[in-house]
């Protein structure tokens, strides 16, 4: 049992790293009431441009690639989703086909640009990778130490101290509380002089960064290349580490957290005896019909942010 | 101007601007832009056997339209029309292969399959908005990723552990030796006339019937109608059935007629998502929508000549698609600058 947890819970947490990213970046966006169904296309990018960066500048930075590579892909995934924000904020266009559009254009771009630099359809293999260490003393404690601190990302601590500091930012600051309210009450935060549409664009950008963190994340520990199938279905799991999680930061990394469990029992159901006879598809669909029912009430009432999908147009009521 | 001119204008300008951005991508990447839309051009219509598989590809688009733009009639948005059509696709192929029966059954039986299997991955999200106000949205997005796994997984069984089910029995192909002749043996079947019948059936329920007068009634002002005394929970669950088995049938076009099996999926078909600009660029309407399946069913299948021809990639028709879709949903700002024009004009 306990050979079993060594084995899993690494897995687990290297799966919800990028997961705890991107659905951090969603809760910043949604509370600000901007619906981003585009996180599938900004992880697709994020992924994109951190494989393309590590290919590239290895020679240059050496064992630092990786790290740089991630806010590379932060800052182009925020840029992209400048297009959603623009968008939705300033064009009020319906935020979910938005979100669709920018998904499209996220995997056209990236293909097409992999077909261009490559001549094929998928990209090399890294050679730098977000490396793997030992977190010193802590993995000497009996039990925990090896299950939580061997052989762990540095990425996965760092995503676990962005939900921190993404609840500080949220709940604790001045910032949080406008971003709260223009999600909440767009036009009494306009009458408070809060500038709405700022702060809008704000937290989408930050939501593309994050995703954009997450799927080079999800690239340069995971897959290592990058092709179409790179980023299949990661970005709507994060979404659904956002809505399970009830749009808190902490709530969706432990979603996130969840999730990766998940799909950790999915790769390694076959070598464990008691779950070998469960067919991979449940643990497959697991989190999907979790989601389902959590958004049903089934594992307590969900509230979304009031004003979520609403474009704000100063002066309607 | 009129009004009615602005509602036809901005899609047209959506559509110009997408291929503008396009032709922008395609200098940046050095490559000519007029070379690379003849070879689009040619992809579609450059002779019969083009033509053919043109047509052949507009199906599914019309049905996956079909399904988005009537669910948008009722208010409601189905992004699951991609999972709906691969359960579609799945029940198609399943009863085609299972089953030994007159071409007069068979087919009209492997088709009912596919709808009732649409249909009932659109009950789901139906219900649960109904009954539960869950926001439709992410509930089919997540029926989405369970239609792509359980359909998987089931393929595996049937198959022995494969990756792909057995040909369907001829008794339920929609093939067609004539279509496949006329267009110079081109997979052209006759799925296109079931398209096209199923424009017609949504006509028909949206404009004839007292069940499309509610529909239509729920989706413009649901307090209204239920003041009227109509049930709007009915008119969800019914709305997303439909669109559902429009979905579903979508499907069978792919497993009746294109490909006579279905092989395990890696990834999504696109042909669901696509169905949304089908629907966008239609404006929810079964006239519009045939011309929205034209341009995309066109433009996916001319793509594939443009590598051949010149040298480009058919992701770039992919990054016009998506940018048609973005420009389409930004219609608010063409819309403003349209009205602007208009009433500068009438200054003067």
């Amino acid at each position: 049992m306990l050979d079993v947890l060594y084995f899993i819970i690494p897995i687990t947490i290297a799966s919800a790293a990028p997961l705890i990213f991107t659905a951090i970046g969603g809760v910043f966006s949604e509370r600000s009431g901007v619906i981003n169904i585009g996180l599938e296309g900004l992880m697709i990018m994020g992924a994109f441009i951190g494989i393309l960066f590590n290919l590239f500048f290895a020679d240059t930075f050496g064992a630092w690639t990786p790290w740089i590579a991630l806010i590379v892909a932060m800052l182009v995934s925020a840029l992209f989703a400048t297009l959603h924000a623009i968008a939705s904020i300033s064009f009020r266009a319906d935020q979910v086909v938005s979100g669709v559009a920018i998904n499209m254009l996220g995997l056209a771009i990236a293909l097409f640009s992999v077909k261009m630099i490559f001549g094929k359809g998928q990209t090399d293999f890294i050679q730098q990778k977000i490396p793997r260490f030992n977190v010193p003393f802590l993995e000497d404690i009996p039990i925990i130490g090896p299950m939580f601190f061997k052989l762990v990302y540095g990425s996965s601590i760092l995503a676990i101290a962005v939900a921190f500091i993404a609840w500080f930012v949220i709940y604790k600051t001045p910032f949080g509380l406008r971003l709260r309210s223009v999600g909440e009450h767009p036009m009494a935060a306009d009458t408070m002089g809060i500038k709405v549409t700022k702060i809008r664009y704000i937290a989408v950008l930050i939501s593309g960064g994050l995703a954009g963190i997450g799927g080079a994340v999800y690239s340069q520990t995971i897959t290592n290349d990058f092709g179409h199938a790179t980023i299949n279905g990661q970005g709507f799991m994060a979404l659904a580490a956002m809505i399970f999680g009830k749009w808190h930061p902490l709530g969706a990394m432990g979603a996130a957290l969840f999730f990766g469990f998940a799909q950790a029992l999915a790769i390694s159901s076959s070598s464990i005896t008691f779950l070998a006879d469960i067919p991979p598809v449940y643990f497959h669909i697991f989190p999907y019909v979790l989601t389902i029912l959590a958004l049903a009430g089934f594992l307590g009432k969900a509230k979304a942010p009031k004003a979520l999908g609403k474009p704000y147009v100063k002066g309607n009521r | 101007m009129s009004n009615k001119m602005i509602n036809i204008l901005v899609p047209v300008i959506s559509i110009f601007l997408g291929l503008l951005v396009g032709a922008i991508v395609m200098l940046i990447s050095d490559y000519n832009p007029i070379t690379g839309y003849m070879a689009l051009w040619n992809g579609i219509f450059g002779d019969s056997y083009a033509i053919g598989e043109t047509i052949r590809q507009i199906s599914p688009y019309l049905l996956a339209g079909l399904a988005v733009a009537f669910a948008f009639r009722t208010g409601l948005f189905n992004i699951g029309v991609e999972g709906q059509l691969i359960v579609g696709w799945f029940a198609a192929a399943y009863v085609g292969m299972a089953f030994d029966l007159p071409k007069i059954i068979h087919l009209p039986f492997a088709l009912i399959a596919a709808a009732v299997a649409g249909a009932l991955w659109g009950l789901v999200p139906g219900i649960l908005k109904a009954t539960l106000k869950v926001h439709e949205v992410i509930v089919t997005i997540m029926m989405n990723y369970i239609a792509l796994h359980v359909v998987n997984a089931l393929i595996k069984t049937l198959s022995g552990g494969g990756f792909k089910l057995e040909r369907i029995h001829e008794s339920a192909s929609l093939r067609s030796e004539f279509l496949s002749n006329l267009t110079d043996y081109s997979t052209l079947h006759y799925g296109i006339f079931v398209a096209l019948a199923m424009v017609v059936v949504m006509w028909f329920i949206l404009e004839k019937t007292k069940t499309g007068y509610e529909l239509k009634s729920v989706g413009y002002n649901d307090n209204a109608a239920r003041y009227a005394g109509m049930s709007a929970n009915k008119n969800i669950i019914l709305a997303m059935v439909i669109s559902g088995a429009f979905a579903g049938l979508g499907g069978a076009m792919e497993a009746l007629g294109t490909f006579g099996n279905m092989s395990s999926m890696g990834g999504f078909t696109g042909i669901g998502f696509d169905g949304i600009a089908v629907a966008l660029l239609g404006a929810n309407t079964p006239l519009g929508v045939i011309f929205g399946a034209t341009l995309f069913g066109s433009l996916k299948y001319g793509a594939n000549n443009m590598p051949n021809e010149a040298g480009i990639p058919v992701e770039i028709v992919s990054i016009i698609i998506a940018l048609v879709i973005f420009f389409v949903a930004c219609g608010y700002i063409i819309r403003v600058g349209l009205i602007r024009l208009r009433n500068k004009k009438e200054a003067k």
